[in-house]
């Protein structure tokens, strides 16, 4: 049963100022427990904004560093969520019911990618 | 608000997924109304039908899993209230029946849970024989086939198929009833779940990658049964030990076989191929296990738990030389007192045998010599060689790895025995 990971990428520019409301945290927290009650979650979480983020950056033999914001990517990684299914369609089934919970106003792609084994 | 089908087959897809998802608590839901897991399943499938004919029409809907879910909730109400030779059956198996219908409403997620559990202790019910209790629980929970469990299990798809059949009218004839047993019948019957769920995986485990991908594939449908348990009953010490134990067994998959599908021992194994997500999720389960088992048993660590804790030794461990051998020793001498078995015997020789050397734990094994359990059973010689040939009595080593090498399935395993064989040539 393949694990996937699912990257979580948000538009940082439609999350509101206060936040995730509280119906959508709520929302959210009923899935992730039904998604671990079907023996599904391996793991996940959210996290905090890239304003307090950092890029290192490797190119042409030298590093760079770059403080967040990221303003110049329309969507950065918000979170991840790690999945065990039977397949692909499982893992997106699962995914599409996550995006669900978000009210309309949030913009929200979710890439799901196969952890590759062994 | 529905979502546009990009196209049938995409539809398609979608409804089998969400079917496969859903149907454990479908057929849960509906065994409660209906008291028959045959009607059940086949309710559950009318649903299926339902949604094949009409999400691609209408698309899919919002909620796609309720939507099954009360389909075939209807339909079971409509069964009822419709064949009156089917209540009348029900009435002279002495089942009451309710006379109006009750309502169809989103179900709690408890009541889902409860249901599922039902269901759970139902499949794996001690009146049916293990191999029918494995069958109808990947069937019903673990959402395979039947052709996948044929193949799985290498026998042909119409002996499963009628297992199955059979398991359904046991159930039915017998009057099992559809709940979670308490009271003393209750430890019993976990234990029978349990051994359910250990069973699918060592079938799993047992095969290697060189097997068809379906036969490994059992220790992951077992594994998520014991996560899917683990979230039913979280108050149940054994139930967390289990999970923990097979995640732990798990997190070793990758390392088990070799470049080309050969068996990779133990102590062979590189162990920056062990999943360390799999090995802390075991931790945790088993962190659990004990904080359950210290509010509710007052008898100690009970056999998984054991076992779960010489998996974690392992894991604990960078080397196989640098592992705790004198701890395992010790916990499987409480394993052997508390569940005595040739195997557990086997296993603890293993442990002796590098917590004290190969002399003592040859006199655990050659205890086990007249074992009948294990005459067929190739790890034994195998074990013996390698005690005889520690000890340099190479002749005789050599006899045992070739006995080994006959008794094994596995042909992989069959040419690794061959070539220790050929280490103690003479």
């Amino acid at each position: 049963m393949p694990r996937y990971l699912s990257l979580v990428q948000i538009d940082e520019a439609t999350v509101p100022a206060e936040g995730p409301s509280p119906e959508l945290m709520q929302r959210m927290g009923e899935l992730i427990e039904e998604i671990t009650k079907a023996g599904v979650m391996l793991d996940t979480a959210g996290l905090t904004p890239t304003a307090q983020g950092t890029r290192v950056h490797w190119q042409d033999g030298n590093i760079s560093v770059t403080d967040g914001p990221f303003t110049e990517s329309k969507e950065v990684v918000g979170g991840y969520a790690i999945m065990q299914c039977k397949d692909k369609a499982e893992a997106l089934e699962w995914t599409k019911r996550f995006l669900k919970v978000h009210e309309e106003h949030w913009t929200v792609t979710c890439e799901v990618r196969e952890i590759a084994e062994g | 608000m529905t979502q546009q089908p990009t196209s049938d087959t995409a539809t398609e897809q979608t409804v089998e997924t969400v079917f496969r998802l859903e149907s454990p608590r479908i057929i849960a839901a509906v065994t409660r109304t209906v008291r028959d897991i045959g009607i059940a399943e086949e309710l559950a499938q009318d649903a299926l039908v339902a949604a094949l004919e009409q999400w691609p029409r209408d698309g899919v809907p919002d909620n796609p899993g309720a939507w099954l879910m009360a389909t075939a909730k209807h339909r079971a109400i409509d069964l009822i209230r419709r064949r009156e030779t089917y209540a009348r059956k029900l009435a002279e198996i002495g089942r009451t029946l309710e006379t109006t219908a009750p309502p169809v409403e989103p179900s709690a997620p408890d009541d889902i849970d409860d249901d599922l559990l039902r269901l759970v202790f139902t499949a794996c019910h001690p009146v049916l024989s293990a191999e029918a209790r494995i069958a109808l629980t990947l069937r019903l929970l673990g959402g395979l086939t039947t052709p996948e469990i044929a193949r799985a299990f290498l026998v042909p798809e119409a002996t499963i198929a009628q297992r199955i059949v059979r398991a359904k009218r046991t159930l039915a004839t017998k009057n099992v009833a559809f709940e979670v047993p308490y009271g003393p019948q209750r430890e019993a019957r976990l234990g029978s779940v349990l051994e359910v769920i250990y069973l699918i995986f060592n079938e799993g485990y047992a095969a290697t990658a060189g097997d068809d991908w379906l036969r490994p594939a059992l220790c992951e449908d077992a594994l998520r049964l014991a996560r899917v348990l683990s979230g039913l009953m979280p108050k149940e010490p054994e139930v967390h030990a289990l999970t923990a134990l097979l995640e732990l067994q798990a997190s070793r998959s990758a390392a088990r076989t070799g470049p080309s599908g050969e068996p990779v021992l133990l102590k062979d194994q590189n162990r920056s191929r062990w999943n360390r997500m799999l090995i802390a999720r075991g931790f945790t389960a088993l962190a659990r296990a004990e904080a359950a088992g210290a509010t509710t048993t007052t008898s100690g660590p009970g056999p998984y738990a054991l076992q779960a804790t010489i998996a974690a030794c392992h894991a604990h461990a960078h080397s196989y030389d640098a592992t705790d051998w004198p701890r395992i020793a010790a916990l499987y001498t409480a394993l052997a007192a508390r569940s005595p078995s040739p195997v557990v015997e086997l296993n603890r020789a293993v442990a002796v045998s590098m917590s004290d050397g190969p002399a003592p734990a040859l006199r655990i094994i050659d205890a086990l010599a007249t074992e009948p359990s294990l005459r067929d059973y190739h790890l034994l010689p195998s074990v013996r060689a390698d005690l005889l040939q520690r000890l340099g009595r190479t002749k005789e080593a050599r006899t045992e790895f070739l006995r080994a090498a006959e008794l094994t399935q596995n042909e992989r395993e069959r040419h690794l025995l061959r070539m220790r064989a050929k280490e103690c040539a003479p």
